[in-house]
Parts: C-alpha cells; structure tokens; sequence
C-alpha cells in the first residue's frame, strides 16, 4: 500500500523543471501525479512516476537533488463530500498530515498523502474501507 | 618516524648555524645573479658581504607576488635555462601566471622535504599512496609524488577528478594513503557515504591535505567519513610547493622546514617583524633553492610560529593552521570576513555539506554577503518547513559567528563550479560594479 513518491529539490531558475521533465521524457518515465512546493527561491516537485528507481537515477545522473518519500494513496468517489469523508476518518484518528495533493479521474478522484506515520493511516483507512491504491496500480496510471 | 632527525631534531643553536651560513651564500647569488635583487639591495646600501646572520633578515627588502608578476616569465632565475629542469606556474586567476623553475638539485630537495613530510604521517614503503592533486602545472601533483617515491611507498598518479575510477582503484589496489585537497577529500567522503561501497573495502589510514584554507570542523568529518587520519600540508608553489611544512601525528600545528625556508611573521600594514606567538603575515626567505630564491616573499597567509616542542621530539618551529589569506579576507560593511569562517559555521549546523560559495554584492552603499550552499540529497527532507528550517539555523548559525547578516540561499548540488579541485569559495562582485 506504500507507494514511492519522487521528491526533486528545484532552484528557482528558469528552464530548470524543462530541464528536468526532459530528461524523465528521454528516459520514458511517465508521470501520473505531480505537484510542487514553492519556497521563496527553491521548490519541491512530488511526483508519483511509472518507474521510481529508475527516475531517481536518471535524475542523479544528471545532478538533480533527488528523494524517494514513501505515501499512500487513497480513492474516493469523483463526487462532493468525498475527500471530507475521508479526512474526518485521519482527524478523528488523529492521523496527522503532512501534505497532500489530488487528482480525478473519470468518477474516481485520488488523493496522495505524506503522514509521518504510514503504518497508522494505512491501519485505520483500511478499518473504514476507505480504498487505497497499491504501487503496481498507480505507476501503470 | 623522523626522516632527518640530524635537522628536524637540531637544537637552536645548530638550526641558527645552518640558516646563517645558508643565507649568506644566497645574498651572494641573488645580488650577483638577479638584476632586481642587485638593484632592490643596492637601494638599501646593502652589499653582498654585509649579511651574516639571520638577524639581519628584518632590514631586507620584501618580495611581493606582483614582483614575480613583473619579471614574467624568467626574471627572478639566478641560473642559466640549461640548469632548469622544471617549470611550474600557478593558475593565474587574475592576468599573467607565477612561473617557477627548479634545478636538479631543487627537485631532490623538493623530495626531500615531502618525504620528511610523509614521515610525519608514517608513510613508507609498506604504503600504497593515492596522489589525486592534479599533475600538471600546478605543483600539488608532481610534488607530493616525488617524495612519496623518495620514501618508498607505491604511488598511484591518478591526479585530480573521475571520483568513480579514484574509489574503484582505492578499493582495488587497497590504497592506505590519499592526498588531495580538503574539498575534494570531503566529496570522496560523501561520494562513499551514498554509493554502493562498503566502507571496508576502503584501507585508507591517513590523508595529506593541503592545496587550500580549511578547518578543523572539516577536519573531523573528513576523517570520520573516510576512516583515517588527517594531516595539513602547505606549500605554495613560490616557496618550493606542497612540503614547506607539514603535520605530525600530534596534529598541533605545522613543522616548518627552517632549514631551507626561513619564516617570519610580520604585521602586514606596518611590515614589521613581529615576535613569535604573535599572529601577522607570514613571510618566508628560501635560502637553499638554486632557480629561483626568494628573499622574504610575502605569502598573504595569516598565522602565528611557535617553537615550544613537540611531543614527537622534532625541534623546528611550528606555524598554525592560517586563519586564512591576507587576499583572501573581504571587508563586508567594516566587518573582516574569511571564507573558512563561513565552513565553520556551516559546518556546525549538522548534516551540511561543505560546498558554499560567499557570493558578495553592492547595492547602493550597502555591501551584502550571501552564501550558497548546496543541498544534498542526503539531508533534506520533501517538506519545505523542514528546508527552511535548515536555512534558519545556517543563517542563525553565520550570523552569531560573522557579526552581520548573511542571506543563504539553498542551491542544487553540483551547481558551484570546482576548479582543478579547488573550490571558488568567493564571488566579489563589488568591483566590477564599481567600475
């Protein structure tokens, strides 16, 4: 249920996310969930990859700053009050949060979550049959 | 082990005896042999037979880089381009470059003062030593090598740079020595720490560093990362090259080689000599080198002497690790900055890496200093609270060690530019502004 998130330190410099979703598209890494993070003169791009390993070496190789954070990803229904639903089961467990980000698709919507604690908030949405995406599903998105 | 305990172990007197009769002979060359001596002793009525004692020194004329500068390329020799050997040249960052010669016999005692120098680390003939200065023009390379061979150890000249065959031949050939510069020791170091090496595979036993400022904060990690001890050379490449003075065991300041470089420390702005624990600039008269002699050139180094003994048993006179370059000091807001109070600071923030740049800048009347520093992968976390909670300490962190501000800006690793293995700690910007 862990799956493998992309974290890229990015200097505020223009051309540098160009730079590096060439070389993920030379190397045909796929990308199926991306955000960033901006500070006053870096940012943080996360992103969920087809293949992980693969686009973290690539990255290296080309002196990125590169992480592989663990995450889990939950679905909900692609309707109103679905991420609510979801977010009151973590706050009335406690689950603290430390990012998150989402995408829909077609009737489904998945929300990608950073928890210090993935033991804990993968026990308790799972408790409250909340679907969770294993790796396999969402790298082949 | 002591190479030449006959000299390194001399009482005063006997060191006060060579140095004397030493520098005689070298008034005498350099006043018959070099033009700009003949002229520059003349001005201060000083002839040949006037000097005997060292105690004189502090009457003679200085010689400064911008001398070597004037005399480009051959100038400064005292000897005839048949009886060189060996050039050298620095850099040359700013205009021409600093050439240097060597005689035969400047090449035997170039080995003989880094071979006494390897001793200090107890390097010998059961060892594998890695040169990984660069071989070339710059002296680091060729110089370490030739007293490395001169104490018999098995020498690998791989020179600077490709870090992937440098780890690949230390594991294989089971180097137990290095010698390169701090900033690129420290890159080995983290270049093992995140690879796929396993750390005992790696047999290295003592590093000689040198070649550039660095502290002792970079000291302790370099060590802790790659498993060994860490001695300080220094050297520049007027006086000889690496193998003016060096280390011991003891790790409590450098032994000076008093016999062949006689060292002064003097007060830069009033030139004069100053007593031995004072720190001043330090100066350094080369009283056996053939090609090219020196009479109290000028290093733009900062440090103090002392001569108080060693536990290792070694007599000569011992100078500090330099605070830093006399050229190398920028004036920001009235405040004296070196670039190594910088990696001090930054390195007491934990998990820093040692890469920084001191970036300095004018903007109306106001100088600023920023300092780069690059992240690495290694000590950051995706969350940007987390990032800017490192910048917070490494601000807080210069600012209680500078006494100004500083803003740091986080940049990606790799992005400040290394040259020849000796990292561009400052950018002043300052005077291309002003002009």
């Amino acid at each position: 249920m862990i799956i493998e998130q992309l974290s890229v330190f990015i200097e505020d410099k223009t051309g540098r996310l160009t730079e590096m979703t060439k070389i993920l598209a030379e190397n045909n890494i796929n990308i199926s969930a991306f955000s960033i993070a901006d500070a006053a003169d870096f940012g943080i791009v996360r992103m969920i990859v087809n293949n992980p390993i693969k686009a973290k070496q690539v990255l290296k190789e080309n002196k990125f700053s590169v992480n592989i954070t663990e995450v889990v990803c939950l679905v909900v229904p692609h309707e109103s009050g679905g991420l609510y639903k979801a977010l009151q089961i973590l706050s009335k467990n406690n689950v603290p949060v430390d990012y998150m980000y989402a995408f829909a698709l077609e009737n489904k919507a998945s929300v990608i979550i950073r928890s210090p604690s993935n033991d804990t908030i993968i026990k308790v949405l799972q408790e409250h049959k909340i679907e969770l995406l294993k790796a396999s599903d969402i790298y082949s998105i | 082990m002591i190479w030449n305990e006959h000299i390194e172990a001399a009482s005063r007197d006997e060191l006060t005896n060579i140095q004397n009769e030493r520098l005689v002979k070298m008034i005498e060359r350099i006043y018959y042999n070099v033009p700009f001596y003949r002229k520059k002793l003349q001005e201060q009525g000083v002839k040949p037979g006037d000097i005997k004692s060292i105690d004189q020194l502090k009457d003679l004329p200085f010689t400064n880089k911008t001398d070597l500068r004037d005399n480009y390329p051959f100038g400064l020799f005292t000897v005839p381009q048949s009886d060189i050997v060996r050039l050298h040249a620095s850099s040359g960052t700013t205009g021409k470059p600093t050439v240097v010669g060597y005689t035969r016999a400047d090449i035997s005692l170039w080995s003989e003062v880094v071979a006494r120098s390897l001793s200090m680390a107890n390097v010998g003939k059961n060892d594998i030593i890695q040169i990984a200065y660069g071989y070339g023009l710059f002296t680091g390379g060729l110089g370490v090598h030739y007293g490395a061979e001169k104490v018999g150890a098995s020498v690998i000249p791989i020179s600077g740079g490709n870090t992937k065959k440098q780890l690949q031949l230390m594991q294989d050939f089971g180097s137990t020595v290095i010698a390169c510069t701090p900033s690129y020791a420290a890159f080995l170091g983290e270049s093992i720490q995140k690879g796929d090496i396993d750390k005992n595979n790696i047999k290295l036993k003592a590093g000689i560093f040198g070649a550039e400022p660095w502290t002792k904060e970079l000291r302790f990690q370099v060590e802790e990362m790659l498993g060994l001890k860490a001695f300080d050379i220094y050297g520049l490449s007027e006086i000889i090259g690496p193998g003016v003075s060096m280390e011991c065991e003891h790790q409590c300041g450098m032994h000076i080689f008093e016999d062949h470089f006689i060292p002064e420390i003097i007060n830069p702005k009033t030139l004069e000599v100053l007593p031995y624990g004072k720190v001043g600039e330090l100066v350094f008269t080369t009283v056996t080198k053939e090609a090219m002699p020196l009479l109290r050139y000028r290093t733009r180094d900062l440090t103090r002497l002392y001569t108080d003994k060693c536990e290792c048993g070694r007599t000569i006179v011992r100078m500090e690790k330099c605070l830093g370059r006399s050229d190398d000091m920028l004036i920001i807001r009235g405040v004296n900055i070196f670039p190594s109070q910088v990696e001090a600071a930054l390195l007491e923030v934990s998990n820093t890496t040692s890469h920084y740049q001191l970036v300095v800048n004018r903007e109306g009347n106001l100088d600023t200093l920023e300092v780069n520093v690059e992240v690495d992968e290694q000590f950051w976390s995706d969350e940007v609270k987390v990032l800017e909670g490192l910048r917070t300490r490494i601000r807080n962190s210069m600012a209680s060690t500078l006494g100004i501000s500083v803003k740091i800006n986080l940049v990606e690793p790799m992005s400040i530019a290394r040259s020849e293995g000796k990292a561009v700690r400052v950018i002043d910007n300052r005077k291309k502004q002003s002009s």
